[in-house]
């Protein structure tokens, strides 16, 4: 397109751009943007949401670090929980991507209703909580007392050997949704031809041809998938509260968004919270960027 | 040249270089992937197994997970009595419920349509950093905001109203994005040109042209956002009783015990209806919309 036609293309009346784009962004700044910033703010400052903020420099940090003994718990619960459910998400939505993709329709869309029907339940999580009930009548303990593999009832959720893996068990259950689905488009969305190119090239099997070419094909779906697997992955909470309440025995599972809701809405600490925040938004925007290299490496 | 091909009887291109797998390996993968399947609607077979379960059967030891051996509606049919010893009527959380995620959907669908459009086909100032903010912003869920979205939620006095279900919905970049993506590759430029010869206005263009081509999108959205808003649950923010919505209603009579299970899952039956409907209306539209969705590193 030359520059003349550029022109006259975006010659209309520019107001009506600006009433198009206005309602979004003023909604998304004022809930999104000003968060954020106004956490980076807060958190240098003490607030209890009645009396005005009063400036506390670095020390809402330094009792996170130094004199917080809940802080370096819920810290490694959360980066526990976000390895062992991202990248484990991740994987798996690609995979069962990857398999289903060369089904014809038919067993594509049934497998897609399949793998995507936990996203449509909602309010499923509690039925792992009956199924792990902590009494005899609980299922996984009736099914175990069934086939003696142990003779008291286990109590599943509030066992802090037990509660991590049921967490991420039912966290990878209910969150392989969207990055399945873009996965899949992604997969059926990669051109033909760059596989014919690549079999003259000389690709000899499935592993390179999914190294070389779809990997690559799709890159920026990975990146998307990742996004959103790393979005739910860091901020895993609702699903602790409702299967085992808050705090969990011993903050075993307690993560930084349940520990930060809770100095928040419970305490109205508001500085320290805001800390909080900003620890658990590094920690995501740089795991972000870390997914970013490790994505444009396919392929070489 | 493919004329060659067949009369010589030499394979297709396709077939010939493509690495599929063999009859045995489909059998296996279907195998794999339906059991995998089926552990991932497990819980949904379990609610509506559930549902229909007499009492007697919910109470029998060992716990029976899917089997029903005398199938009735009674735990249907008890829902209107459980229901009417709510401190309000359920006609109001179905109202609530619909409302929200019907309003929130619809708001949520043409902002972002709007904006997507503005951001993806207009030489607008700064759209490139206002688009590089809103790809980060994919990172942030009302989770990870909770805190300070509160306090703008009591600066500006909207706790305790339908506000806080709609607002973090139509603050998402979720649809910004997705529409962005999408016009990008399927909506050439020269429509836009053709239009503005003709005279149109940007609001034309937008509702007369966008609007039409970017239904599969639209459907794809219509979905996620349904799905949130009608499973949101109300998080401290909501403390009158008739603000509050269906998942409310549900875990009310789930906290009923034992004995009301067959019931609770009964409303999560229920509950599911909508959703699943709007999956299997959206679902071909899906593929096409999420195809464009990447991001650029």
């Amino acid at each position: 397109m030359t520059k003349q036609t550029k022109k006259s293309m975006f010659s209309g009346s520019r107001w009506q751009l600006y009433v198009l784009l206005a309602p979004f962004l003023t909604i998304f700044s004022l809930m999104i943007v000003l968060p954020v910033l106004s956490s980076m703010v807060l958190s240098f400052f003490n607030f209890d949401m009645v009396s005005t903020p009063t400036f506390a420099g670095l020390q809402n940090y330094i009792r996170m670090f130094l004199h917080d003994d809940i802080f370096p718990i819920v810290l490694k619960n959360t980066i526990l929980l976000a390895i062992l459910t991202g990248p484990a998400g991740f994987l798996l939505s690609f995979v069962l991507a990857w398999f289903i993709n060369e089904f014809g329709r038919g067993p594509r869309t049934l497998f897609s209703f399949m793998f995507y029907a936990p996203s449509l339940a909602g309010h499923a999580v509690y039925i792992w909580q009956i199924l792990f009930s902590s009494d005899s009548y609980g299922y996984i303990n009736s099914f175990l007392m069934s086939l003696g593999l142990i003779t008291e009832p286990i109590t599943w959720l509030s066992n802090s050997t037990y509660i991590v893996p049921i967490v991420v068990a039912v966290q990878l259950w209910s969150s392989l949704g969207i990055s399945f689905l873009s996965n899949l488009s992604g997969l059926q969305n990669i051109n033909t031809e760059l596989y014919e190119a690549g079999a003259i090239d000389g690709i000899r099997n499935r592993w390179q041809e999914l190294w070389y070419i779809t990997l690559p094909g799709m890159k920026h779906m990975l990146l998307f998938s990742a996004v959103m697997q790393i979005a739910s992955a860091f901020s895993i909470s609702n699903i602790i509260t409702q299967l085992a309440g808050y705090p969990t025995v011993g903050y075993a599972a307690d993560t930084i968004v349940s520990y930060l809701h809770d100095v928040g809405t419970v305490k109205y600490e508001m500085g320290y919270a805001s800390a909080l925040s900003v620890i658990l938004f590094l920690l995501m925007v740089g795991t972000r960027w870390i997914t970013n290299k490790l994505i444009n490496k396919t392929g070489r | 040249m493919k004329k060659l091909r067949e009369i010589l009887h030499l394979p297709r291109i396709n077939e010939a270089k493509r690495y599929t797998r063999s009859k045995v390996g489909n059998l296996f993968y279907f195998i794999f992937l339906f059991a995998a399947g089926m552990f991932s609607l497990l819980p949904m077979i379990y609610c509506v197994v559930t549902s229909f379960k007499p009492l007697d059967e919910l109470l029998v030891f060992p716990p029976t997970l899917f089997t029903v051996k005398r199938p009735t509606i009674n735990n249907y049919l008890a829902l209107p009595d459980l229901i009417s010893s709510l401190s309000v009527p359920l006609s109001r959380y179905v109202f609530n419920s619909i409302f929200i995620a019907v309003v929130g959907t619809v708001l949520c669908v043409i902002f972002s349509a709007m904006s997507a459009f503005v951001l993806s086909k207009t030489d607008i100032k700064y759209k490139g950093v206002i688009f590089t903010v809103i790809q980060f912003a994919l990172l942030f869920n009302s989770y990870t905001l909770a805190i300070p979205q509160y306090i703008i939620y009591s600066e500006l006095r909207v706790i305790n109203t339908y506000f806080v279900y709609l607002l973090p919905t139509l603050a998402s970049s979720m649809g910004v994005f997705l529409m962005k993506q999408y016009m990008d590759g399927y909506v050439p430029d020269a429509l836009i040109e053709a239009a503005h010869i003709d005279g149109a206005d940007w609001f034309q263009i937008f509702g007369k042209i966008i609007l039409p081509i970017i239904k599969p999108c639209v459907l794809t959205l219509t979905l996620f956002t349904f799905l949130g808003l009608w499973n949101v649950g109300n998080s401290g923010t909501i403390f009158s009783e008739q603000l509050k919505t269906l998942p409310t209603v549900m875990s009310t009579i789930a906290t009923g015990g034992l004995a009301r299970t067959g019931s609770s899952m009964a409303v999560s039956v229920i509950m599911m209806i909508p959703p699943i409907c709007v999956y299997l209306i959206s679902q071909s539209s899906i593929k096409e919309t999420m195809g464009s969705a990447g991001i650029k590193g």
